[in-house]
């Protein structure tokens, strides 16, 4: 089959902010161009641009990759868009590297985005499908009757959700380009927050934020030439996607079988047999608090119903043996398009030693996630410090 | 990012750092058949849900397909407008920008017949009281108000029915 | 590379409105028909890419409900763009390049009717400087039809001999929407709908669904008698204003042709998909076509335009005739964007 390998060799993104003063070329040229500085590479080395972002009507621009074109010197290049909802940023980055994982091009620059504040995100998350009944409660309302499921089925403690926001929060005042940087935030602070749809409270739910997140990828020979020059690539160990229907009779949203599929097959395709022991860091995707102990259990890093013990027990913490979105993750940052690269980038910015403040020691393999829709989009991948 | 440097006759004039621009498109939803059929139901005050001739689940409202299938969803079966709650989340926030008292609940409700939980809201009962596994029945706005649409039934409320025991909707939860 | 191939197509008959049917009722017969076509069920599928916009549904999210139309369940290998189905097709080719499908399921719908499409396309544009005129596709078009037309690129004639040819090749064509015996020097004094442009000029308004299936290699063989190979396949972008190019010519699609390889072997016939006559004519230059070459034989865009599904279908449709063996070499071309600013060049051929 000759598939090649995939190195990151650059990494950047924009400081997020509700409102970024910028054009949505500029956003998004920033990123990029912090990538390339990174890879030490310039616009004319890439040879293909793949984008990716969440529905169009969150910046009220239809499809983007044309305006964006000469913004990201892609122009007399292949450039393609990708929108699979919240996941995007996910799946963006794994369409981006199979392209070079199957030799089509050798350099390619991958860009997520989401520039919230320009149109009205919120509108365009809750407009109402017509004919379908009215949702009536917006994201959360969406997702809170499953998170309480969750509880009910796991006897978890209710403050297990306000521990991982505090987490998330306290991490992201280690990462500069995170939206939120909470200050004063201590555990009665996020109690004491407004309740929003029980049980999930104000400060336990993700910002909207305006921002992007870029990549510089490249074939075996970039990968060894960017660390013969002392700049160590992050290695992708495994991809994969999965999907299920929204809504179906008996679906499990907690713990939907898409995900565990698909991290069941990306830690395969890495030769992982105890992901618990064998991961060193995770970036994982919650924009609600108690979706870090349910995706823990969804990623096989808990028994099913033990999620929220790792949470209680710190093991999720900084210094814990399996540190979770030391980024500040998606409850500190959410550019939706972008979340889920920030995700896959932060990963390989671990595995790279290049996450400054946030950085996990001796971290040599680290898991990407992200999740959309309703709960029924997944995209992951694995990525290591050494070649696979 | 580069500096821009203005021609002197822009020096000092402040620069333009966003503009508004009002847009709006009108778009004629087709409901399809299957969504089409049951609304005119709903316009009856029946509720009446389709079956998958594989899977055999009941789906309300249909789309026209069974999401595990991919095939047509085409047998009828009329269901009553009563059901179980199997999860339920409060709201504080004026959503329904105040036309509902806040905190109120939204709940998941399987129909009785069904297989899938529908989304609505719960009325009549204080937020802290409910539930799962409560049973419920709709509340019907007035019939000179009813059409083909959801928004026929305002709310479901508690129906006075014991509790519906946990097997009868384990799979939903 | 691997040897990848269009194995099955099925494509809806496209109609200004299919109002009784929402996207996923129009969706759902094509997919049975095309794993009918290629003896497979969906277990079958490695890998399920699609292609449709949001803004034109006019509902954020609105490819999440219609993927229940191929039942992913159990879970499955999956993505998307918000493009034309023709670069679903391209992320598919790629995923199976890179070895991880061997059959992939390709669909693409658009319903044009809820919108005003005109209106709803410029939403493509650069929202500081272009989107407040909201300058509508048609008038986008007729500029470059006026630019062509004054530089002498191409004639009115030749324009109306497009228009004329693609009616008559669509009586052919049972899905195509609008057919029929017409003379070029009619269609020439037919009123001006937008200057220079005439009604039949444009493709109509069209609402429309398509499926393809892809297999690699000894599968291809085994899901089809004449599996239609793709020999190459690129696309290429230019830039977004207007101004920066010269709208006469399609350097993205001469290099997007170039990278694909047309010139590397005779070309039969071409499928380009050219929503205005002015285009057949500038793509037909960009990709270097000779006389002997049959341009859209389905009656083309012009014929039918559900637009986020017409570039596959032009994929489709060529690779259909490879299959019956009316032709052994194909070019299908896609386009997206203001007057032909993003092209995608496909080589198709009989083993």
């Amino acid at each position: 089959m000759g598939k090649e390998r995939v190195a990151i060799v650059g990494c950047g993104q924009t400081k997020h902010v509700a409102t970024n003063d910028g054009s949505i070329a500029t956003v998004v040229r920033q990123a990029a161009a912090a990538a390339l500085a990174d890879a030490q590479m310039t616009w004319s080395d890439i040879d293909a641009v793949v984008i990716g972002k969440a529905p169009d009507f969150f910046e009220g621009l239809m499809m983007p990759e044309l305006y964006l074109a000469d913004a990201l010197g892609a122009v007399g290049k292949p450039m393609f868009r990708v929108h699979t909802a919240g996941s995007v940023g996910g799946s963006t980055a794994i369409v981006a590297q199979d392209l070079i994982a199957a030799g089509v091009h050798e350099r390619v620059l991958t860009v997520a985005f989401e520039k919230q504040s320009e149109s009205e995100a919120m509108w365009a998350l809750a407009v109402a499908l017509p004919f379908q009944p009215p949702m009536h409660a917006g994201a959360g309302g969406y997702f809170a009757p499953h998170i309480r499921s969750y509880m009910r089925r796991s006897n978890a403690p209710d403050h297990i959700g306000i521990l991982v926001a505090l987490k998330d929060r306290l991490n992201a005042l280690k990462n500069p380009y995170a939206h939120l940087h909470e200050h004063g935030i201590t555990f009665d602070s996020v109690k004491d927050s407004i309740m929003l749809w029980d049980p999930i409270r104000y400060s336990e739910t993700c910002p909207s934020s305006d921002g992007a997140f870029a990549m510089v990828m490249t074939n075996e020979k970039g990968g060894d030439a960017a660390a013969a020059a002392g700049r160590p690539p992050a290695w992708v160990k495994g991809t994969a996607f999965r999907s299920e229907p929204t809504m179906f009779a008996g679906r499990d949203q907690v713990n939907p079988r898409g995900g565990q599929e698909c991290a069941s097959d990306v830690y395969k395709q890495a030769g992982i047999t105890d992901p618990r022991k064998e991961i060193d860091v995770v970036e994982m995707y919650v924009p609600f608090s108690w979706f870090e102990p349910m995706w823990l259990e969804n990623l096989h890093f808990a028994e099913e119903g033990t999620g929220w013990k790792l949470v209680e027990d710190g093991v999720t913490q900084m210094d814990g043996d399996l540190p979770v979105n030391c980024s500040g993750g998606v409850l500190s940052t959410n550019p939706i398009g972008a979340s889920g690269m920030i995700r896959f980038g932060e990963a390989a910015m671990q595995v790279r030693g290049q996450a400054g403040e946030h950085q996990i020691d001796g971290a040599k393999t680290a898991l990407g996630h992200a999740y959309g829709g309703g709960s029924q989009f997944f995209a992951m991948w694995i990525v290591g410090a050494e070649k696979p | 990012m580069a500096e821009i440097t203005l021609p002197p006759r822009l020096e000092g004039v402040e620069p333009v750092r966003s503009i508004r621009v009002p847009a709006s498109i009108h778009y004629r939803y087709t409901a399809g058949e299957a969504s089409s059929k049951f609304l005119r139901e709903v316009a009856k005050k029946r509720l009446v849900g389709q079956q998958c001739p594989l899977c055999k689940k009941v789906y309300v409202p249909p789309r026209g397909c069974c999401p595990t299938d991919g095939v047509p969803t085409v047998g009828e079966v009329e269901l009553k407008d009563t059901g179980t709650i199997t999860s339920f989340c409060i709201v504080n926030v004026p959503f329904m920008q105040n036309l509902m008292e806040i905190p109120y609940v939204g709940a998941l409700i399987l129909l009785d017949g069904s297989d899938l939980p529908i989304m609505h809201l719960i009325q009549e009962i204080p937020a802290d009281q409910v539930v799962p596994g409560m049973r419920v029945e709709a509340v019907w706005v007035p019939d000179d108000e009813i059409g083909p649409t959801l928004e026929s039934i305002k709310y479901f409320r508690p129906n006075g029915e014991p509790d519906a025991p946990l097997e009868t909707y384990k799979e939903h939860v | 590379m691997r040897d990848i191939a269009i194995v099955s197509f099925a494509q809806s008959h496209h109609a200004r409105a299919i109002s009784t049917h929402n996207e996923v009722e129009m969706l759902m017969p094509l997919l049975g028909e095309a794993m009918g076509a290629a003896g497979i069920t969906k277990d079958r599928v490695d890998f399920v890419c699609s292609g449709s916009s949001d803004y034109l549904a006019g509902q954020p999210f609105s490819f999440v409900m219609t993927l229940d139309a191929f039942g992913p369940w159990p879970p499955i290998s999956e993505s998307h763009v918000d493009m034309d189905g023709a670069w679903a097709v391209y992320e598919a080719w790629v995923k199976m390049q890179s070895g991880h499908a061997d059959i992939a399921l390709v669909y693409a719908y658009g319903k044009s009717s809820p919108g005003d499409i005109r209106r709803v396309l410029s939403r493509q544009l650069d929202p500081y400087y272009l989107q407040p005129l909201w300058p509508d596709s048609v008038a986008l078009a007729a500029l470059q039809a006026r630019a062509g037309l004054d530089a002498g690129t191409f004639t009115a004639e030749q324009m109306a001999e497009v228009a004329a040819r693609s009616r008559r090749a669509a009586v052919d064509n049972p899905f195509a929407q609008l057919a029929g015996d017409v003379e070029a020097a009619t269609l020439l004094d037919a009123p001006d709908f937008l200057a220079p442009l005439k009604m039949h000029d444009c493709a109509p308004v069209s609402d429309g669904a398509a499926v393809l299936i892809l297999a690699a290699e000894d599968i291809a063989r085994e899901l089809s008698d004449r599996p239609a190979w793709i020999r190459g396949i690129d696309h290429r972008i230019e830039p977004h204003a207007l101004g920066l190019r010269d709208l006469t010519t399609s350097a993205s699609t001469r290099l997007a042709g170039e990278k694909a390889g047309v010139h590397h072997g005779e070309v039969d016939l071409a499928e380009l998909h050219a929503p205005f006559t002015h285009q057949e004519l500038i793509l037909s230059e960009a990709l270097g076509l000779g006389d002997g070459v049959s341009i859209n034989p389905s009656g083309g865009a012009l014929g039918a335009n559900p637009v986020m599904a017409a570039g596959l279908v032009r994929m489709g449709e060529a690779a259909t005739r490879i299959s019956r063996g009316d032709a052994n070499r194909a070019v299908a071309h896609a386009t997206s964007g203001p007057c032909l600013q993003q092209n995608l060049v496909c080589v198709l051929e009989g083993e």
